[in-house]
């Protein structure tokens, strides 16, 4: 990899993991195992409270830090350990070296350690004559193929059977078969040799007891503990953010990290020792004992009201093991040491700008790793957070400059977006009169249907979904006819249409506003409203979107100044629903946090509005199978769930359950267009859910959602059917 | 058995340790024998297989590292394996063994009952690689040992790791790895195999 990739690089990159079958079925097989087994794992226990206790284990950690590395080393040094501070990576490898050198060590076993990797700690020592041999499988796998960890669990995912046994093969100068069995034990005994020669074994730690002094290190093969007992010196390499106070509450973090990484109760082992342990072949009759206390930004971090949480972390894994563009790329692509979410971001921090960059971009903002998070990390908006930093530091590109110009100036904006339905007159597609044609398509006389090509500026690559045209006539002037007027009614509401819905498919509100009436609603559309700002926030333009987010506040406060004149704000798009409820009010905490606070409680997405606060009638229909596609805003973004399935059946038509209903259906609004490629494959894997259940429609709760999976099912010709909720319910 | 310790039982076994049970200190002994004597003999991962010598060549000789039992203990597993004959039996000295040793027997000194985990000091460098290097770990754990989980145990495990020299190991099932395309395998550096044998007496 070079030193500083281009994007385009990067993107070639990706290209070829996407067309590794190997990697491609292994990364598949992986995600869905992984969901049963972690599932299982934490059978019968309260998941979110465990979390919380970690969070709060670690985050009170991260506060006293400074406190706690002081007890740690008094207590070390009092037992007789070697306690030295590294502040930064070369600092670390030096000292490393200068105890090799101290020691007269020249071979080295080491168990997997990713605070090794992130220092780059083996090619430092052997630039400097030292042999240093991985003992971890996983790990020794990867070394010999000069290749780094694609998994902080588990690092050679990546590889096959097969090529373990050609590298095996080459190693041994004996043929061996591919049995993965066999394998192992070819390992077991070269590994074992490596283990007798060694002078030094290094390790890192999962936790440092500041109370006891004492290192606890967790694996499942054993290989730390042969490396911190048959050789004569042991150097432990240990991030600060891995103390804690208590032997208590490193158990508790243990009670969560292998469930969360691969599903385990527990590792086979958890070592732990105070040292300096016994060894006999010392002349001492004591192993010499060194723990490097690794800072390399992390005081940085700590110090970083935004970030600190960030060190909340316990590397378990999880956030790259239900990532959908990690699981079609594979680690290599999708974290530069560290992978995963949790990589995007340390990478900017640990190891800089430039490998950052690229890979920032690289999350559709599905919240999938949030969710499963052991350290309670609210990772995807971290993620937004350091792609804003990088564009503020570098200077902002073009494109996204002007988006936040636009975005900032309604009229402007919605200017623009009346115009492009001028613009895209030559590229409409006139010759499908089934999505043209009024009262087909989606069945509403305001579908446009779909755009005949895209214009020039969009490569080949962007092809993978028909894009829908801009509607002739925006949902905003459309309303004043559409509205009726109701005397007693029911529920006041605001409607908040957000911009997709707004300008290219009206006919999702026009729907909902057919059900507003006959439930007797009184709609209110404040036509200040804008875009939710959500798209700013994913280009990395924070301040955009804090100004639109306080042009929405205005706006949607139809009583003056507060929100008192409705019952509810009710919208039709899941992530406007999600950023409204939870982007808005951090973005605006400096600025209007209890207006802000006021308008999230008033929010609803409309199927929670329709099922759980209008109560809908069922009613009789014509029974079709029905899939429905979760919107990640919708399920993790506001834990709703079974609102709009029991919407389905209300309508009169079936739901049949599809594999995977929660997983992102690779929109991510930006993401689908700089990452084309991965998105396509995300979409195509979610299509082919959808056919596998024989569904005849595809029913979901977002424009963008929509966008994706309508224009993908256009696109490779599927038999399906995809609309909104709204549509489903009020055709 | 109490309940605890079918409930650590069976977490034990589902990563593939095999429980026993045993009414006396001694015949936990017999049994440790036993499934020695059932093991296919150890082959040295390493060229020289350590000082071992077979007395009368016929039979196959085995290693028994027992580091950390007491003298009772000890006289009477002497005992049963001279009668039983070729057991090599091994109390120090287990570091001239890298090539690995039959099997090791310990004492544990607590199981952990919700993930089926013993937890042994092993600051002594001899029940260290006695439960590294064997092919066969059989650990012995008085029932009353037995706690419900590692959070409820805090204490104890505090006050053991407050030593100077202090190792002390948490060991579920055997040593295991799935870095080959997530299949699990066993035995790729520790003990192939787990036995634990729960003691009755006190």
């Amino acid at each position: 990899m070079p030193k500083t990739e281009t994007f385009r690089s990067y993107k070639h990159r990706l290209d070829t993991a996407l067309d590794n079958r190997f990697l491609r079925r292994a990364m598949d097989n992986f995600a869905v195992a992984y969901r049963t087994s972690r599932q299982n794992a934490f059978a019968g226990m309260d998941v979110d409270e465990l979390v919380q206790q970690v969070a709060d284990v670690k985050a009170g950690a991260i506060r006293n830090n400074a406190a706690l590395l002081q007890q740690f080393t008094a207590k070390a040094r009092a037992h007789g350990i070697h306690v030295h501070v590294a502040d930064t990576a070369e600092d670390a490898n030096r000292i490393i070296e200068e105890i090799a050198q101290k020691t007269g060590s020249k071979r080295i076993v080491k168990s997997k350690s990713m605070t090794a990797e992130e220092i780059h700690l083996n090619p430092w020592l052997e630039t400097r004559g030292l042999a240093v041999t991985e003992t971890d499988l996983g790990e020794w796998i990867v070394q010999l193929r000069k290749e780094g960890p694609s998994h902080m669990v588990m690092p050679a995912i990546h590889l096959s059977r097969f090529q373990v046994a050609d590298l095996f093969t080459d190693v041994t100068g004996t043929d061996q078969d591919p049995e993965i069995e066999r394998l192992v034990k070819v390992a077991r005994q070269a590994l074992r040799e490596k283990f007798v020669e060694a002078d030094m074994g290094i390790t890192g730690a999962n936790y440092a007891v500041a109370d006891t002094g004492t290192l606890g290190i967790a694996t499942n093969e054993g290989n730390a503990r042969l490396v911190t007992t048959l050789p004569k010196v042991h150097v432990a390499l240990v991030g600060i953010d891995k103390l804690v106070p208590t032997i208590a509450d490193a158990l508790t973090i243990n009670r969560i990290l292998p469930k969360n990484a691969t599903g385990q109760a527990i590792t086979s082992y958890v070592t732990w020792i105070t040292g300096p342990s016994e060894c006999k072949t010392a002349e001492t009759g004591q192993r010499e004992m060194h723990i490097v206390f690794l800072d390399n930004g992390r005081s940085r971090i700590a110090a970083d009201p935004e970030f600190s949480q960030v060190l909340q972390c316990v590397r378990c894994g999880a956030c790259a093991n239900v990532c959908p563009v990690y699981r079609m790329v594979g680690g290599h692509q999708m974290g530069h040491i560290y992978i995963g979410a949790i990589g995007l971001i340390t990478t900017y921090f640990f190891h800089g700008l430039e490998n950052a960059k690229n890979l920032v971009k690289n999350c559709t903002n599905c919240g999938a790793c949030k969710a499963v998070c052991a350290g309670g990390i609210d990772l995807p908006h971290l993620i937004k957070q350091v792609h804003a930093r990088i564009q503020d530091e570098t200077g902002h590109p073009l494109q996204s400059l002007m988006l936040a110009k636009v975005l900032k100036n309604r009229k402007l904006f919605h200017r623009l977006l009346r115009t492009a339905w001028l613009a895209q007159q030559p590229v409409l597609d006139r010759s499908d009169q089934a999505r043209t044609m009024p009262g087909s398509g989606s069945g509403q006389p305001s579908d446009t249907g779909f755009l005949r090509h895209l214009p020039m500026i969009f490569s080949s690559d962007h092809n993978f979904r028909r894009l829908p045209a801009i509607a002739r006539v925006p949902f905003r002037d459309r309303f004043a006819d559409l509205n009726q007027p109701v005397d007693t009614p029911r529920f006041t509401i605001a409607l908040f249409s957000g911009c997709v819905q707004d300008f290219v498919y009206p006919e999702h509100l026009e729907a909902a506003m057919r059900g507003f009436a006959r439930y007797n609603i009184q709609v209110l559309f404040p036509m200040n409203q804008s875009c939710c700002g959500l798209p700013a926030v994913s280009m990395g333009e924070t301040a955009a979107a804090r100004d639109v987010a306080l042009q929405n506040l205005d706006a949607m406060a139809v009583n003056g100044n507060n929100y008192d004149g409705v019952d509810y704000i009710v919208t039709l798009c899941a992530s406007c629903a999600s950023h409204l409820t939870h982007g808005v009010p951090k973005l605006v905490k400096e600025y209007a946090p209890e207006k802000a606070a006021a308008f999230a409680k008033k929010v609803v997405p409309f199927s929670v509005f329709m099922n759980d606060i209008l109560g809908l009638d069922p009613v009789p229909g014509a029974g079709r199978k029905t899939a429905f596609h979760s919107p990640c805003h919708l399920c993790r973004g506001l834990d709703v769930h079974q609102s709009p399935r029991h919407l389905i059946e209300k309508s009169g038509n079936r739901y049949v359950p599809t594999e995977e209903e929660e997983t992102c259906c690779g929109f991510g609004g930006s993401f689908s267009t700089t990452f084309p490629a991965v998105s396509r494959e995300i979409l195509t894997r979610k299509l082919d859910d959808v056919a596998a259940s024989n569904a005849d429609l595809l029913v979901t709760e977002c424009p963008g959602c929509v966008l994706q999976l309508k224009g993908g099912a256009a696109q490779q010709g599927r038999n399906i059917t995809v609309c909104h909720i709204a549509e489903l319910l009020f055709p | 058995m109490t309940d605890l310790a079918a409930v650590f039982a069976q977490n034990a076994s589902l990563v593939s340790a095999v429980v026993h049970q045993a009414a006396t200190r001694d015949q936990a002994f017999d049994g440790a024998v036993d499934i020695l004597l059932a093991k296919t003999p150890l082959v040295s991962l390493m060229p020289d297989p350590g000082p071992v010598s077979a007395d009368s060549g016929e039979t196959p000789v085995r290693t028994l590292a027992a580091p950390n039992l007491g003298t009772t203990d000890l006289q009477y597993l002497s005992q049963v394996c001279d009668t039983a004959g070729n057991i090599h039996l091994l109390q120090n000295g287990t570091r001239q063994f890298p090539g690995g040793i039959d099997m090791g027997v310990t004492w544990a000194d607590y199981g952990i009952a919700d993930t089926g985990t013993l937890v042994i000091a092993s600051d002594s460098e001899e029940t260290r690689l006695a439960t590294m290097l064997c092919e066969v770990h059989v650990a012995l754990l008085k029932v009353s040992d037995i706690r419900p989980a590692a959070d409820s145990m805090a204490e104890e495990l505090a006050a053991m790791t407050d030593r100077t020299g202090s190792y002390t190991a948490f060991i579920t099932g055997a040593s295991r790895t799935a870095d080959i395309e997530r299949v699990l395998a066993i035995g790729v550096h520790g003990p192939l195999e787990l036995h634990i044998i729960l003691v009755e007496e006190e």
